[in-house]
């Protein structure tokens, strides 16, 4: 299976706001921020048709996501999940002493996962908390 | 016939909109439309209306489900949970009103906590920055009037604070910006070509990562030395015209956000954005200021600061205020495990916290005070639900730029539902007993 790497960031949009305000449980959240946005370049190369479900890893965890195409590109090389559970469950914990995440700039891999299944936010968190996911 | 409350505040973004107009129901319960607000903002407002709503504080089960609670058996929870911990974490507080803040602190002082506010995964770094350099800023209503000059680096407006750059800094015709956007030249730094960087004059689109080499390239090109061919994937040409632009204006202003403070250098950016800031002022005027994201992040930084010395991260385990991030913020806390409690008000750290933080609060005794399910209040033992501010009931909160506005109260809460300052009060009240203290 291919494997591409990408340098992820993450950060606020519009629909994650909205979503987010009507309800972090509801689907609509789930929509709007277990997504991945990627340049058409890095979509080519990874093989994958748009809305596909793709499982995002990095050193620090692994999480599946559905692959948008980036409204706010072009951006090759460089991937943007909005802030919510899904981008903290690869996102860089490393504060380097300034109490702070290092929220932008986490190296990722990105490979096909169209069977299996996007979780919710509350199920997403949950079951990560449980270590069974 | 429906009434219209007028100059409502929005209780979403640090934008802190003060013009928002609620169409309420004849018998003021309801909440109907909500206008001139963003749609983040009318959502808020919306969604306290959800018919689905908790309105009674939840018990987490041993099998995992949540059983309603009386807030009485809540106040006791909490206060037990708080007084029998040896360093409990009290995070949160930007979704809340100034006067909820201060008898939190009150509780926390007497138990010995820490509080920590969301800067702390926000703009903690330019906290940091601000106390290592300084900060030359100014309130939204001089850019108005005066900036025409905007620089956007790292921050997607558009997105995050939908009304900024309508109410404060492109469109609006200002005292000395008569003609609005067209007196005025933006500039966005970002790495993806955004929503707010495809309005702009000049969009730098820079490699990820690189906000501190292009920062030190602008001090170098204003002082007309010279630069390498390309700097962060910049070329030079474009750095130079950058430069003469900031420089030839009579009021700029950069606005910045969790581009430069969520990056690798963290702090570090936000030194070197506001040394440019300083080294344009011996060209022109120009000012610095955080894009804050909560609509009360700026209040509970002021309100810690005047009553501990310091914006966040503040330890208070000891008797005395104490301060150093990377030690006494609630990331390195929780994945050290130095915490043995966590109390959550006015954030969602479940969602926002990188996992490894958020598995922290599931293992410890932790209670979640929020108005909406989130995340949080699903890994916590204890979930009580409050009124929402700036809906259901008032208070003071700080702009982005450090103006205090008060919020108003539309419609009333459900039945029987405390706000959070009611809550805390009672809390704040039984620790006192527990402790025998006054």
């Amino acid at each position: 299976m291919t494997k591409i790497a990408l340098n992820l960031i993450s950060g606020r949009t519009i629909h994650q706001g909205v979503a987010m305000e009507a309800g972090k449980e509801k689907d609509a959240y789930t929509k709007a921020c277990g997504i991945i946005e990627m340049d058409p370049s890095d979509l080519k190369k990874l093989g994958a048709w748009r809305s596909t479900n793709v499982r995002v890893t990095s050193p620090y965890g692994s999480v599946v996501v559905k692959a948008v195409e980036a409204t706010q590109g072009p951006h090759p090389g460089l991937a943007y999940i909005p802030m919510g559970p899904w981008a903290n469950s690869v996102t860089d914990p490393n504060t380097y002493s300034t109490g702070m995440p290092t929220f932008k700039g986490v190296p990722i891999e990105v490979e096909i996962a169209m069977n299996e299944k996007i979780l919710s936010s509350v199920e997403l968190v949950q079951k990560k908390c449980r270590g069974e996911v | 016939m429906t009434k219209v409350v007028p100059d409502v505040i929005c209780p979403f973004c640090g934008t802190l909109c003060d013009d928002i107009e609620v169409e309420v129901s004849d018998d003021g319960k309801t909440i109907v439309d909500v206008y001139n607000a963003c749609a983040i903002g009318a959502q808020k407002f919306m969604h306290a209306q959800a018919s689905d709503r908790v309105t009674r504080p939840r018990m987490q089960q041993p099998d995992g489900s949540y059983k309603e609670v009386s807030y009485d058996e809540a106040v006791e929870y909490t206060a037990q949970m708080l007084v029998n911990a040896k360093k409990p974490l009290m995070y949160g507080w930007s979704s809340t009103n100034c006067e909820a803040q201060s008898v939190g602190h009150e509780i926390a002082e007497k138990v010995g906590a820490i509080v920590d506010n969301t800067a702390t995964v926000c703009h903690g770094s330019t906290l940091i920055a601000v106390q290592d350099v300084g900060i030359p800023s100014c309130t939204l209503g001089e850019i108005k009037n005066r900036a025409d000059r905007i620089i956007y680096w790292g921050c997607n407006p558009t997105h995050a604070h939908p009304r900024h750059q309508s109410r404060y800094s492109i469109y609006p015709r200002g005292f000395f910006t008569n003609k609005g956007h067209k007196n005025r030249k933006m500039i966005v730094v970002d790495p993806r070509n955004t929503d707010t960087a495809k309005m702009a004059d000049i969009h730098y689109q820079i490699e990820q990562g690189r906000d501190f080499e292009l920062l030190s390239a602008f001090r170098v090109a204003l002082r007309n030395e010279v630069l390498p061919d390309f700097v962060a994937g910049i070329p030079k040409e474009k750095i130079y015209e950058g430069a003469e632009l900031m420089k030839s204006g009579r009021f700029g202003v950069i606005f910045f956000g969790m581009g430069v403070t969520q990056s690798l250098s963290k702090n570090h950016n936000i030194d070197n954005a506001i040394m440019l800031t300083k080294d344009l002022n011996e060209f022109t005027k120009f000012s610095i200021m955080a894009m804050r994201g909560h609509y009360n992040v700026t209040g509970s930084g002021q309100v810690l600061g005047w009553q501990f010395g310091f914006p966040f991260c503040v330890d208070l385990t000891r008797g005395f205020a104490r301060y150093n991030p990377g030690e006494t913020s609630s990331n390195d806390l929780l994945r050290r495990g130095e915490v043995d409690a966590i109390f959550v008000l006015g954030s969602d750290p479940g969602a926002h916290f990188p996992i490894s933080s958020v598995r922290k609060i599931a293992e410890l005794p932790s209670v979640a005070v929020d108005p909406h399910i989130t995340p949080t209040t699903e890994v916590s033992k204890l979930h009580v639900p409050v009124a929402f501010v700036g809906v259901e009931v008032g208070g003071s909160c700080y702009r982005m730029d450090n103006v205090p506005i008060d919020a108003r109260k539309v419609v009333d809460p459900p039945e029987g539902m405390l706000t959070d300052e009611e809550f805390l009060t009672r809390v704040n009240t039984r620790v006192s007993e527990l402790k025998g203290v006054n």
